[in-house]
């Protein structure tokens, strides 16, 4: 079997567009308005989950056929709470700082709707090589719609990306004012909801 | 007026399908209705309402009675000047009220080009009718604002609330929030500081064209409210002057006699429900007096009657026939509500000084829930009737 056949190719490419979790599954949004303040930890937050997911799909993938179909979820649970457990440590030891802004939401990945669908409907019947493309994919797939958001937020939020100023002082000097509602999660559901006006207007299928 | 009605037929061909001009074709629709009632009706078969007065009719009667209020509140916005820069005695009234209406002007065009332009841009790409909700929502924008708001603010706000308020919800009529109030709570949480405070928000401190005063830098003014949400325990200013409306405030809000001429067309041409309105008051009265008997607020109920924009909400915003409950014992409910809520806003929560936007938002967001309890209740009743038969 080729490494990227065209089943393997849907399993990786689909979850970044016609099949998003974020803006066509429409799962994983709590997420997505908590941390997208600014992009800092958007990315940051994007590239945690796309690294769980796609590892808990290959290791559930791996064992999927010893697993008691009753006691599954707890089984799952257990595999993806590890792999959290991992990654919050790394970020602790390696980015302090963003993990002090993420707070509680690393620790939540663990009920993220992406991670428990993936693990139902993909790796609990595929096998490992797929499901690790597909957990990739997803991963991915979350990461853009996060991004999107954080770039738009901290832009007309705070007139930074990633810290830096973008908005010259020119600007402020003549009036310009920061929109304080992109700091609050309220607005960030509006940008996803843009995101995805805009994805469907695109995608007629998808309507 | 016939010839207006000549040049309009005259001009018609150029807008119809083919025509060199189809690509304004709503916006033509849209003026040709506003002046003249159109004269198609619904079929003679069948159980229409048959009624001269159509929905922009009506919009055109609620414009009329904002004007007062706006009158007055360009008048106010010179008075302010002039009484900031301690010019009182020098200032004549023609000379006040066009340097209100000199900044006013502004904001209202702004208001009215950016909302009507994306509503003709909308009708025109869903080749829909024009919709005329926008004509009232305009007039009461810069009425609601204070004079000092930038212009470019207001113009992303209006256009914000206009596409995420009422375009996307299916356009006129179908809104489920006030327009105008949710382009206020934009602004307000957008841009807090430009917005309330005791900074320099409320009065107007420019020379413009020649008319008006500077004022000093160091001036600064706070709404009545304002000045109590920061733990004063005496009011400023006399209630007679609460009344009338020479105190700061947004440009449309300060006078209870200029908004009490608007209730009175509202109410005698029946566009507005008096139940709304009248349950809005006692909510907020009794409510107010409350507090006061409590002695958590050291203003009483009159005063929570006529300060900030609990009236200007009560009868303009409140009794919008769109967004308020529909049901007749609903609307008891929710302006008894409405008046609750705003004024425990602003007696709890010494963030806001002013409750009364969020209060009919909220409400807002209930009325569909008031009307379904009011009409099951109906049907249940109705139903055990027919049993008993």
């Amino acid at each position: 079997m080729a490494l990227l056949s065209k089943a393997n190719q849907e399993a990786l490419v689909g979850p970044l567009n016609l099949n998003n979790p974020v803006v066509v599954q429409v799962l994983g949004i709590c997420s997505a308005l908590a941390v997208t303040a600014q992009l800092e930890p958007a990315i940051v937050m994007g590239l945690s989950v796309t690294i769980i997911t796609a590892f808990s799909n290959l290791i559930i993938s791996l064992i999927r056929n010893s697993i008691p179909n009753r006691i599954r979820i707890i089984v799952q649970l257990v595999v993806v709470a590890a792999l959290v457990t991992i990654v919050s440590q790394v970020l602790k030891a390696f980015a302090y700082d963003v993990s002090v802004q993420l707070s509680v939401y690393v620790g939540l990945i663990i009920t993220n709707c992406i991670l428990m669908g993936r693990l139902e409907a993909f790796a609990m019947m595929n096998k490992p090589w797929p499901s690790f493309l597909d957990g990739i994919g997803n991963g991915i797939g979350y990461a853009i719609i996060l991004i999107i958001v954080g770039f738009v937020r901290e832009l007309l939020g705070a007139g930074t990306l990633l810290g830096f100023q973008i908005i010259p002082d020119w600007c402020y000097e003549h009036g310009y004012v920061n929109n304080g509602m992109m700091t609050m999660p309220a607005m960030s559901l509006i940008i996803v909801g843009c995101v995805i006006w805009a994805h469907r207007a695109y995608n007629k299928e998808l309507q | 007026m016939n010839s207006l009605r000549k040049y309009f037929d005259k001009i018609k061909p150029n807008f119809e399908e083919g025509g060199k001009l189809h690509a304004f074709r709503s916006l033509y629709d849209g003026f040709e209705t506003f002046a003249f009632v159109p004269n198609t009706t619904a079929g003679r078969c069948g159980t229409h309402v048959h009624d001269a007065i159509d929905s922009k009719r009506i919009m055109s009667l609620v414009v009329i009675a904002l004007v007062p209020a706006l009158l007055f509140g360009m008048y106010n916005v010179g008075y302010q000047n002039a009484l900031a820069a301690g010019q009182l005695e020098n200032a004549t009234f023609w000379g006040m009220f066009f340097y209100g209406f000199l900044a006013v002007l502004p904001k209202l065009i702004v208001s009215y080009v950016v909302g009507l332009g994306i509503e003709f841009t909308v009708a025109q790409w869903k080749h829909e009718e024009i919709q005329e909700g926008f004509l009232v929502s305009g007039i009461i924008i810069p009425m609601i604002v204070p004079v000092n708001t930038p212009l470019w603010m207001l113009a992303i706000a209006v256009a914000f609330s206009v596409i995420f308020a009422k375009e996307i919800f299916g356009g006129t009529g179908m809104n489920i929030f006030n327009v105008a109030l949710i382009t206020r709570a934009f602004l307000f949480f957008s841009y807090p500081s430009s917005m309330t405070g005791d900074d320099t928000v409320w009065v107007s401190q420019d020379v413009i064209c020649g008319l008006g005063y500077a004022v000093p830098d160091t001036f600064s003014a706070a709404t009545p409210l304002g000045d109590i949400a920061a733990g004063a325990t005496a009011l400023s200013s006399s209630f007679c002057d609460q009344v009338v409306g020479l105190i700061p405030g947004s440009i449309g809000e300060t006078s209870v006699i200029a908004i009490a001429l608007g209730a009175c067309l509202l109410l005698w041409t029946g566009v507005a429900s008096w139940k709304t309105m009248l349950s809005v008051f006692v909510g907020g009265g009794l409510t107010g007096w409350m507090y006061n008997a409590l002695g958590l607020s050291p203003l009483d109920a009159c005063q929570h009657i006529v300060l900030g924009g609990f009236c200007f909400g009560a009868v303009f915003m409140a009794t919008d026939p769109v967004t308020s409950a529909r049901t007749e014992g609903g609307k008891w409910i929710y302006g008894f509500l409405i008046g609750f809520v705003a004024v425990t806003v602003r007696v709890l929560n010494p963030g806001y000084p002013e409750g009364m936007m969020l209060a009919i938002l909220l409400m807002n967001l209930f009325a569909p829930l008031i009307d379904y309890c009011f009409v099951s209740h109906n049907i249940s009743k109705r139903a055990q009737r027919a049993i008993k038969k």
